[in-house]
């Protein structure tokens, strides 16, 4: 029994491992000179284990009495994060070193946050789902406020951890009433309780617990923080922000749906359709004033969220699978952009004003085609991968009977897509201003050309990502 | 060569990939050398697109050349060639060559240029090829990217309010398309074109938000694809952005949107609203027809105001397309023949006087019509050239011009007389403005002293003005040449549309 439990967690059992043996390993010799060190290492550890998982699992098992569940979906959302970390690890090297904080801590946090994502993708209890978004959340709220010495990232920090812990409380809270009136819980007991006719307790419950994860991946109306914090907090840390944490939290979100209130669909579908809606014209036309990158960046994950929520919404086995393509799609476009962000720099110093980009292409003409093809992805428009993202969320939601929500989604991507339209006119037909240097770091560099390759070929077929999120769709959905 | 429409589609590509790749340098060879592959590869495949012109049967009306292969989530890769859309594939392959070589004396960013109109000849040609709704709406909608880089790096002063007009303009029109393309997936179970144009869809009444929409389904669906259609046509009253997008486009730029581009609204309503919402189509047919008149009138007179030379010819092209949807909308063969030959026609006529804008505007850096006069002094060649193609706009007997007025207006009398009478009316406003405009830029006295030093065509801008002028004659004297093409693929269309219409008659009326 309990052999074949811990074989179930053994990535995560490998990486926690890892993870404190680089920390003591980092404390006892060089401390922070060992910092670029152990990011590669850790990195390259992400993928070994993403490779173990991706290629070695299979079926659905469940551990420690259903706490803990390890199926395709599980895998899907675990491969996608463990990706999306390693690739964050790489592109942040230079960048720290450059700013002369590269601490050893940095990765080690990662890595524990991305451990409580994978803990959260495979939660098949309340509790367990707790644990993971703890252990992931007070690991993001550290490295927000990583740069000690700079008050905006201290207030990123903070205003994360205060606004977090309230989310935190809150889905404790509805937890605890889901508990109270269903008696159980864990997903499949809670599943069992929940069908057609439910106590308002639970319901009552599910929509705090709706509300704890919808502050996660910052959908409208808990999305205040997301700004700030993007601002603030050092660009790597911004960039791991905007990719793993979300594809976790958007997995976790889909799991507790359909795992534990998978018998009252029609109840939170109203729930979730009004905050894709409002996520999407928020994200789309708050995006429009900003002039800062990371902010807009923000803004712009906050719309993508919201059509992912529509994918969700369906509440179907295509709409969690439109979500899981959108989720991925989205990741890999903003590792690629992020990557661009870390290399933006004038005479040494970091800058974020977009304005900046003038006329971007005449000095680095490969990297200014790369972020043309990333803006137009991220804005859906054909033939980039984006777009494909969009079709899927569309299709779900219309067949699903969500007629007005297809509809929405549409002109919120017209809406959004001025901003991203905004970036490539600087970059090839703005004014004639101080060029940014030009900084030569392959990492990036590669990161930010392969995302958008991947954008072009992968229209061609998708790297099988598509048949992957179904069997992951199919393993939730059931 | 039986994937010779992927072929030709695809080839453009790979030339402009290997520009991308291999060729370095901005200097003088570097330049030269872009212009010159990038010339070839457009002539190759020209030469290669005759392969489907001769293999093509006239005969047989359903699709031929066709391809198919599995694509991502479930769609599929379905390329293919009609009657109709082989004429707009053959329009765009010979025209393409002709915009490369115009734009042979640009100085800045060549490759880039070069490389721009070479994507842009892909995503053309698939739109008129592709048989899966989804791989149309990709190649219809990522046109936009080359075209919104074409006006706002290289276009004029007011570029970049052009550049997001222009795009975000044709983006809302398309989205709509889109949701009622998803729609109809759901539907019919299929994006296959060839099956969705078999299928029967909805045309009961039904309630949307307390409103009853005759047509239901059809009407809805048809209205999204209008929106995206109309904009892109340009119909009145969503033609604002072509104008400015004409203005501050340079001239290759401008070319390709008036001859090749705006054709696109044209193909989408012959290839998806009538076949696929016949009832709706015919609901709405009187509406389309009105706004098309009044696109035709209002237009014109709008024209007959300009001060710019290009705005003049933007508004002209307004009018045009107006006779297009109107031909379209009458349901007959006199109406659909006039309406694509008219497309045709205009594709050469507009597309010649926007490059004979450009030969003065190289010269001069202007496009006022006031700065110039008395042109024929200096440039007897460029005179007759333009006097050639402001006939052809006019109308004038013996040009393609005429046959695509007269085919229309006659097909616009069967269906109905009073519509028919305005849109005569605006022969004679074109001929005002057409010819008030020739008069102004040509004829009289040479008396501006900036004008005195004018030079005549080379002989680069008479070579690419030469196919232009045996087209539009040829058209002219011998439409067989595009009816006989045509011919059995529209009657086929209008067969099916007449044998669509009882039948959901009577469905709408259980």
């Amino acid at each position: 029994m309990t052999s074949t439990d811990f074989s179930i967690v053994l990535p995560e059992v490998l990486l926690a491992i890892y993870g404190m043996a680089a920390l003591l390993f980092a404390v006892y010799t060089g401390k922070d000179k060992l910092a670029a060190l152990i990011t590669w290492a850790t990195a390259a550890v992400f993928v070994i284990i993403a490779l173990m998982i991706g290629l070695g699992g299979e079926g659905s098992r469940a551990a420690f009495g259903g706490m803990f569940i390890d199926d395709a979906f599980s895998r899907f959302g675990k491969v996608g994060v463990l990706l999306a970390g390693a690739a964050v690890l790489v592109m942040s090297c230079d960048f720290l070193d450059k700013r002369g904080f590269a601490k050893f801590e940095y990765p080690i946090l990662v890595l524990f946050s991305t451990i409580g994502m994978m803990v959260m993708v495979s939660a098949g209890d309340l509790m367990a789902l707790y644990l993971g978004l703890e252990l992931m959340s007070l690991a993001l709220y550290v490295i927000a406020s990583f740069r000690r010495d700079s008050v905006k990232s201290t207030e990123a920090g903070l205003k994360y951890f205060v606004l977090g812990s309230l989310s935190s409380g809150l889905l404790l809270y509805g937890s605890s009433l889901v508990y109270g009136f269903s008696g159980t819980t864990s997903f499949a007991g809670i599943i069992s309780v929940v069908q057609n006719d439910v106590p308002v307790g639970v319901l009552f419950g599910l929509v705090f617990v709706m509300t704890g994860l919808a502050f996660k991946v910052s959908a409208v109306p808990f999305h205040m923080w997301t700004p700030d914090v993007y601002e603030g907090a050092p660009t790597p840390t911004t960039a791991f922000f905007a990719t793993a944490p979300k594809l976790a939290a958007m997995g976790l979100f889909a799991r507790v749906l359909h795992d534990a209130f998978g018998g009252i669909v029609g109840d939170w579908q109203q729930v979730l359709a009004v905050i894709a809606v409002a996520s999407m014209f928020l994200g789309a036309i708050a995006g429009i004033g900003q002039q800062n990158i990371k902010r807009l960046m923000a803004y712009s994950s906050i719309s993508h969220m919201g059509f992912a929520l529509m994918g969700l919404a369906a509440g179907n086995a295509e709409g969690v699978q439109s979500a899981m393509i959108y989720m991925a799609i989205y990741v890999t476009m903003n590792i690629g952009t992020f990557a661009f962000i870390m290399t933006m720099e004038r005479d040494g110093k970091p800058v974020t004003d977009i304005s900046a980009l003038n006329l971007y292409w005449r000095n680095s003409p490969t990297k200014a085609l790369a972020l043309l093809v990333l803006m137009f992805s991220l804005a859906g428009v054909p033939p980039m991968l984006g777009f494909f993202g969009k079709l899927a969320v569309l299709q779900a939601a219309w067949g699903a009977g969500l007629v007005y929500l297809a509809v929405f989604g549409v002109i919120a991507s017209v809406i959004g897509a001025f901003y991203y339209l905004r970036i490539v006119y600087y970059m090839y037909f703005g004014a004639e201003t101080d060029p940014l240097d030009k900084v030569s770091s392959p990492v990036t560099f590669a990161l930010l050309t392969i995302s958008a390759l991947i954008m072009l070929v992968g229209i061609v077929n998708m790297f099988g990502v598509d048949g992957m999120a179904a069997l992951a769709a199919d393993a939730l959905v059931k | 060569m039986e994937n010779v429409l992927s072929f030709v589609t695809f080839l453009p590509t790979v030339a402009a990939l290997v520009l991308a790749l291999f060729l370095r340098g901005e200097d003088a060879v570097a330049q030269l050398n872009a212009k010159r592959l990038a010339l070839f590869a457009t002539v190759i495949t020209f030469v290669i697109s005759l392969f489907i012109l001769f293999g093509f049967d006239p005969e047989n009306t359903g699709f031929q050349m066709v391809e198919e292969a599995d694509w991502i989530m479930g769609l599929k890769y379905k390329m293919g060639v009609d009657g109709i859309s082989v004429l707009f594939v053959m329009l765009t392959t010979a025209l393409m060559p002709l915009v490369i070589w115009s734009a042979w004396d640009v100085k800045t960013r060549v490759k880039e240029y070069m490389i721009a109109f070479l994507l842009l000849e892909t995503l053309m040609l698939g739109v008129f090829c592709a048989l899966d709704l989804m791989l149309f709406y990709l190649f219809f909608e990522a046109g936009l990217i080359p075209m919104f880089l074409i006006i706002g790096i290289w276009g004029g002063k007011n570029r970049i309010y052009a550049a997001f007009k222009f795009f975000l303009y044709t983006f809302l029109g398309s989205v709509l398309m889109l949701v009622a393309m998803v729609a109809m997936y759901i539907d019919a179970g299929t994006t296959d074109i060839v099956q969705l144009m078999a299928h029967d869809f909805s045309s009961e009444t039904i309630q949307v938000l307390g409103f009853n929409i005759i047509g239901g389904f059809q009407t809805l669906a048809f209205l999204a694809f209008f929106a995206s259609f109309a904009v892109k046509m340009p119909m009145w009253p969503v033609h604002t952005w072509l104008p400015d997008a004409h203005v501050q486009a340079p001239t290759a730029g401008s070319v390709v949107l008036a001859a090749i581009l705006l054709k696109m609204g044209g193909y989408g309503f012959l290839r998806f609203s009538l076949p696929m919402f016949p009832v709706a189509s015919a609901n709405l047919a009187d509406f389309i027809l009105i706004l098309s008149v009044i696109a035709v009138v209002y237009a014109s007179l709008v024209a007959l105001v300009q001060s710019d030379m290009k705005k003049l010819i933007a508004y002209s092209s307004v009018a045009h397309m107006g006779y297009v949807t109107a031909g379209i909308f009458t349901f007959n063969q006199q109406g659909l023949d006039g309406a694509i030959f008219q497309m045709i026609s205009h594709g050469f006529v507009s597309g010649a006087l926007f490059l004979c804008v450009g030969v003065i505007y190289d010269r001069m850096h202007t496009r006022e019509i006031d700065a110039f006069g008395g042109l024929v002094n200096k440039m007897p060649a460029y005179a007759l050239v333009f006097l050639f193609f402001t006939m052809a706009n006019v109308g004038l007997p013996g040009t393609s011009g005429f046959i695509g007025e007269f085919l229309t207006i006659i097909g616009m009398f069967q269906a109905n007389t009073w519509i028919a009478l305005v849109a005569a009316s605006g022969v004679i406003f074109s001929a005002c403005y057409a010819l008030w405009l020739y008069r102004r830029v040509v004829l009289g006295d040479l008396i501006k002293e900036s004008l005195k030093t004018i030079k005549d065509m080379t002989p680069r801008e008479k070579w690419i003005f030469a196919p232009l002028v045996a087209m539009t004659l040829l058209l002219g004297v011998y439409p067989a040449l595009v009816l006989d093409l045509i011919g059995p693929s529209v009657s086929a269309l209008i067969d099916n549309y007449h044998a669509a219409l009882p039948m959901m008659a009577d469905v709408a009326t259980h």
